[in-house]
């Protein structure tokens, strides 16, 4: 049961997300915002939900619009919906939409809502581009001067590299070095094999194939209409049924050409999709006839040093969730973990069965425990599906639930690892 | 004094018109008695300086003159004398000598707009509220209270042309746009800004209006730009109207005159022409339309009391094709209600989605919508290919494939996957209702709802009532209709139901002709002479002739021998030349655009190979094919009324308006004329115009369908 000031239970109903796509493809006609309002418009209709009883919702982006920057809100704004649903966006990087979901949890746990919306979108295929600063200082500067003198002055400085565009990077800003640069760093520094990655990236392919083919993963997949025509998307476009470990070993590894391991295979790919969850305190589900797969049983976040090995945050925040929970890991019968790359992955599950970083990292005497492999990502992870940055929470939080009330599993974890050396882990608890 | 209200403030008389126990303010014998006083004393009072004139009405400002007064006219002099009572008192408004500012908020329409007109400015509110127009040409009159006259002078000619001859209403922001008012402002504060107007004015300010442009310079202020410019309003207008509505040429006249010889010798043309126009049976009869419609409007589609309609607020909609999508389009469109398509796969779904959602594209195009009322309603429009959602829905439209096994089994489904108070309808034109619901637990929650084709552009709907729909299910249906900006009949599950039931004979008696070798241009010609927007044989053409044989079978097996389908029809459809959908029918067509007639059609119908002259009159055979069915239809209570009938006969057929509909033509030709008529008929023709009983009796009892005149 979980353990709560006030004793109430956060449920989740259900959630639905668009089908993910590599950034560039079928999706790119769509913004994150339009993507957010497709799958949240066919939850309220799945779930057949009054948007009048919507007390709340949070969204989680990581690169948002200009136009646009409240994501949440543009939501909320469905026509669905009374137009007095307050919504806020949350970028906590890859674990944004997870973020979302915990702050629609503390809510409905704090009793300040009954009903909350998260979940999370990006669009990588419309990603703002900034003026440099130059012609940015310039064109504020314009727009402000006074006289026909103070503009040509201004103009006079005008260089052409000015209009240079700056794309936003996949770079820590405190560090400079970009995620694939990171995971190169960490398959080093953990003794990550090529095969290992190779693997791992294998699985998750096949895995996310037979969960398509068998209907598993597309049950949660809402199709999408794509504006312009064309045939309706309705699965994920990355998914590859037919390579093998000899079509990945081909590639050249991308961020260190001469010793390095991590390739575009081993690693997860720029992708557009959103995300919705709909949680609900356990009572008022009740109340509106409305029967929980999951509860929320407890969730933790973590960082450690960015500069030091970037994606290993989930092996602090793991453990401080399974505490909060009085559970081990022993006790999960799935784990759903964010697969940003094979060296992270492999990396974290390293540190989960280390004693050495149990001592040093957590000051615990014992490991964190094994991971079983068979219950790890059953139906394919981030590397196949894809990764939409706000959006991957919400994939993780429906895939689980639904699947662990397939199998009857009592608990399942999430584990996501996230930009600026951040973790995020969540423990699930099927409702009975 | 109670209509006005008069209030002075620093030399500023505030004018309310508020016409007690009226919902709307209108010009009427009373308004203008008091209006004429007050003038006179604002005149006389030395502290007023300036006037402005507003409205203590929430949603009009003066929606016109008063109808009533102008029906119960019954010569040209009366007519003749009230307009030019009406024309007098609106001169005034700019010889008091003070400024009068019109503050407009709400409706300013006809009698209003020329009484604003006369002011020495105005300002309008932005607000939905505030439409501004002369609607008087589709009543078959024409301004005369100087609205020919100030009109084109503030605007000219060409602006002005086509407002009056289309009788629009526009928007405040498109007035404002188009210079009939001088400032647009918020509610709020329109009271300020008029008083602001006044004082400038008072002391001696005046506004300079923008001046136009070069193609105004070229055709509107010079004779001879604007004998141009009448030139060609006359050619359009004669095109459109094929000479049967002659008050559009009348304000064309009126207006040219005007500006010819000036103001007065203008307003004398007015009066003139408005009295000719104003007694005229094509007035009478477009009054009458305009009357019954809006009955119709205010009619919750039950005898009695009516039980409170449920609000449909989500719309489920089965089957995503060319119909479904209409109705879904246009039902967000209009009524903003979230709408929910399924169809058995997902690219059907994906087609339906983009059809509707071309609607909105096309209202955005247009500017009816923003573009953020766009992407708001844009939102509405899911589908999916299973029941998701349909849980929510208030209303179900059913518009599968027309095939009463197919449609049964929808039915069933929606009962398992709807709440039980939600209301099924049927799209259907040709399935009895009742067969479809007859199996339902709950069949007093199934009707028709008959859309007609294009759905966004075609008037009306025909909610169709079984024995055992209940009549909350009938007032929701109605409702709804409504609020898609339908005009809504209430028709009984017969077969055919209202609209096709009088349309097939007459399709049916086109079909004949052409066997009897006449040419397909004259049949068309003839009935557009009459007054139809088309004729019938490019009409099926548009149906879809699969469409019509269809329908004529239903009607045969209900109805017997004068529902004979043409054999030519069935031959074409068996070729699969179904009409303009196919690309070819009676007619001919290339790139989406109708050519001319396909002559092989005529060896198709075994038409003589010489063109051959109809036995009888063509126009008279059509004709009276349809008046005789409607008169045997409404005998069985198809439709509720007469002025049902004549309605959904206008706004579903295209019947012309001027005619006042099919019973009102017959109580105008006469019961016993029209039985004298038919039996003729019977015998050059055929058994199918043995007179409906109904006339003969009424013939006898000297009755007519419609009790008033």
């Amino acid at each position: 049961m979980s353990v709560s000031g006030n004793g109430r239970r956060v449920a989740v109903i259900g959630g639905c997300r668009t089908p993910f796509c590599k950034a560039g493809t079928v999706l790119k006609d769509l913004t994150a915002v339009a993507l957010a309002r497709h799958a949240t418009n066919e939850l309220v209709h799945r779930y057949e939900l009054d948007g009048g009883v919507v007390d709340e919702m949070y969204f989680g982006q990581v690169v948002p619009s200009l136009l646009a920057p409240n994501l949440a809100r543009e939501v909320s704004l469905l026509p669905q919906f009374p137009r007095t649903i307050p919504a806020a966006s949350v970028n906590r990087a890859c674990a944004s939409a997870n973020t979302a979901i915990v702050l629609g949890h503390d809510q409905i746990r704090l009793g300040n809502a009954d009903v909350v919306i998260a979940g999370g979108a990006e669009s990588l295929s419309d990603i703002p581009l900034l003026h440099s600063r130059r012609m940015s200082e310039m064109l504020v500067g314009l727009s402000k001067a006074r006289s026909l003198g103070e503009r040509l002055k201004l103009l006079a400085g005008f260089r052409l590299r000015d209009l240079t565009p700056v794309a936003p990077a996949i770079a820590e800003p405190s560090t400079g070095e970009s995620m694939g640069q990171s995971a190169e760093k960490m398959a080093k520094m953990n003794g990550i094999t090529r095969e290992a990655q190779d693997e791992v990236a294998l699985a998750s392919h096949q895995r996310a194939h037979a969960g398509t083919a068998d209907g598993r993963l597309t049950a949660e997949i809402v199709p999408i209409f794509p504006p312009g025509g064309g045939a309706p998307v309705t699965s994920d476009n990355g998914i590859r049924a037919d390579t093998s470990l000899e079509q990945m070993a081909r590639l050249k590894p991308v961020f260190d050409r001469k010793y390095g391991t991590v390739t575009a295979a081993n690693s997860s790919p720029l992708t557009d999709g959103a995300s919705a969850v709909l949680l609900m305190h356990d009572a008022k589900a009740r109340a509106l006839g409305y029967e929980p797969i999951v509860y929320v049983r407890s969730y933790a976040v973590a960082a450690v040093d960015p500069g030091w090995q970037l994606l290993m945050g989930p092996a602090i925040a793991v453990p401080k969730a399974l505490e909060r929970a009085g559970l081990t890991l022993k006790d999960m019968g799935l784990i759903e973990m964010h697969e940003a790359f094979a060296a992270q992955v492999l990396s974290n599950i390293q540190a989960f069965e280390s004693k050495q970083w149990a001592e040093e990292r957590l000051g615990r005497s014992e490991p964190i425990g094994e991971v079983n492999r068979d219950i790890l990502n059953v139906m394919g992870g981030s590397i196949a599906i894809g990764h939409p940055f706000g959006a991957t929470g919400g994939r993780l939080t429906i895939t689980l639930a639904n699947e662990m009330r397939r199998r009857g599993v009592q608990f399942g974890l999430i584990s996501v690892c996230a930009q600026g050396g951040m973790g995020f882990a969540m423990v699930l608890e099927l409702a009975a | 004094m109670s209509i006005f209200t008069t209030e002075i403030a620093d030399g500023i008389a505030r004018v309310v018109l508020d016409l007690p126990g009226e919902p709307v303010n209108k010009i009427s014998r009373a308004v203008r008695d008091e209006l004429d006083q007050l003038l006179t004393r604002l005149q006389g009072d030395s502290t007023v300086r300036a006037v402005i004139l507003a409205s203590g009405k929430p949603d009009t400002f003066i929606a016109g003159a008063d109808i009533d007064e102008f029906t119960a006219l019954t010569s040209r002099d009366q007519a003749r004398e009230l307009v030019q009572t009406g024309q007098a008192l609106i001169n005034r408004l700019g010889a008091i000598g003070k400024p009068v500012v019109a503050a407009i908020h709400g409706a300013c329409l006809g009698g209003g707009l020329e009484a604003v007109l006369a002011c020495a400015y105005r300002i309008a509110t932005d607000d939905p509220k505030t439409k501004i127009g002369f609607p008087e040409v589709q009543l078959g009159i024409i301004p005369a209270a100087g609205g020919c006259q100030r009109l084109p002078r503030l605007i000219g000619a060409r602006a002005a042309l086509d407002i009056i001859l289309q009788a629009k209403t526009l928007p405040a922001a498109r007035a404002f746009r188009a210079g009939i008012v001088d400032e647009l402002v918020h509610p709020a504060i329109l009271d300020r800004v008029a008083r602001d107007a006044a004082k400038r004015l008072a002391d001696g300010w005046r506004p300079t209006r923008k001046r136009a442009g070069i193609a105004a310079f070229l055709l509107d202020n010079n004779a001879l730009g604007r004998a141009v410019v009448f030139r060609t309003a006359r050619k359009t207008v004669a095109k459109k109207t094929g000479g049967n509505y002659p008050a559009p040429v009348a304000a064309i006249r009126a207006i040219e005159h005007g500006l010819k010889h000036g103001l007065r010798a203008g307003l004398d043309m007015e009066a003139a022409l408005f009295a000719d126009l104003a007694v005229s049976e094509v007035s009478r009869e477009l009054v009458g339309i305009f009357f019954a419609s809006t009955a119709l409007k205010k009619d919750p589609g039950v005898a009695g009391e009516a039980p409170p309609a449920h609000e449909v607020s989500r719309l489920g909609i089965v089957g995503a094709g060319f119909m479904g999508a209409g109705i879904g389009g246009t039902a967000v469109a209009h009524a903003h209600v979230d709408v929910r398509f399924r169809d058995a796969d997902l690219p059907h779904v994906g087609n339906g989605l983009r059809a509707a959602q071309k609607i909105l594209d096309d209202r955005r195009k247009r500017r009816r919508i923003t573009k953020y009322e766009h992407q708001r309603l844009s939102a509405l429009l899911t589908g999916g290919v299973d029941w998701a959602g349909f849980g929510r829905a208030d209303l179900v439209v059913e518009a599968v494939f027309e095939d009463l096994d197919v449609k049964r089994d929808v039915f069933r489904q929606l009962e398992a996957h709807t709440r039980p108070e939600t209301i099924l309808a049927s799209n259907t034109s040709t399935i009895p209702i009742g067969k479809i619901g007859e199996a339902l637990e709950r069949p007093e929650r199934v009707l028709g709802m008959h859309f007609f084709s294009p759905v966004e552009k075609m008037p009306l709907l025909e909610v169709i009532v079984t024995e055992r729909t209940a009549p909350w299910a009938t007032v929701s249906a109605v409702a709804f209709g409504k609020r898609m900006g339908k005009t809504v009949v209430v028709v009984r599950d017969r077969p055919g139901f209202w609209v096709n039931r009088i349309l097939a004979p007459y399709l049916g008696e086109a079909g004949r002709l052409v066997t009897e070798g006449v040419k397909i241009e004259t049949i068309d010609a003839a009935m557009k002479h009459w007054g139809f927007p088309v004729g019938p044989i490019a009409l099926m053409d548009e149906v879809g002739l699969d469409v019509g044989v269809k329908a004529s079978k239903v009607l045969h097996d209900a109805f017997g021998d004068r529902f004979e389908p043409v054999g030519g029809l069935s031959k074409m459809v068996a070729e699969g030349r179904l009409g303009r959908k196919s690309g070819r029918g009676f007619y001919r067509y290339a790139g989406g655009k109708k050519q001319g007639v396909d002559e092989s059609v005529y060896k198709i119908f075994g038409a003589p190979a010489e063109s051959a002259k109809p036995i009888g009159d063509a126009t008279t055979r059509l004709i009276f094919a349809m008046l005789n069915e409607a008169a045997r239809a409404l005998d069985e209570g198809v439709v509720r009324s007469a002025r049902d009938g004549d309605i959904a006969a206008v706004f579903g057929i295209g019947f012309p308006p001027f005619r006042g509909g099919p019973l009102r033509l017959l109580d105008a030709i006469g019961a016993a004329e029209a039985v004298a008529t038919l039996e003729q008929l019977t015998r050059d023709v055929g058994p199918r115009f043995t007179p409906a009983p109904v006339l003969v009796q009424m013939a006898k009892d000297n009755r007519r369908f419609h009790t008033s005149t």
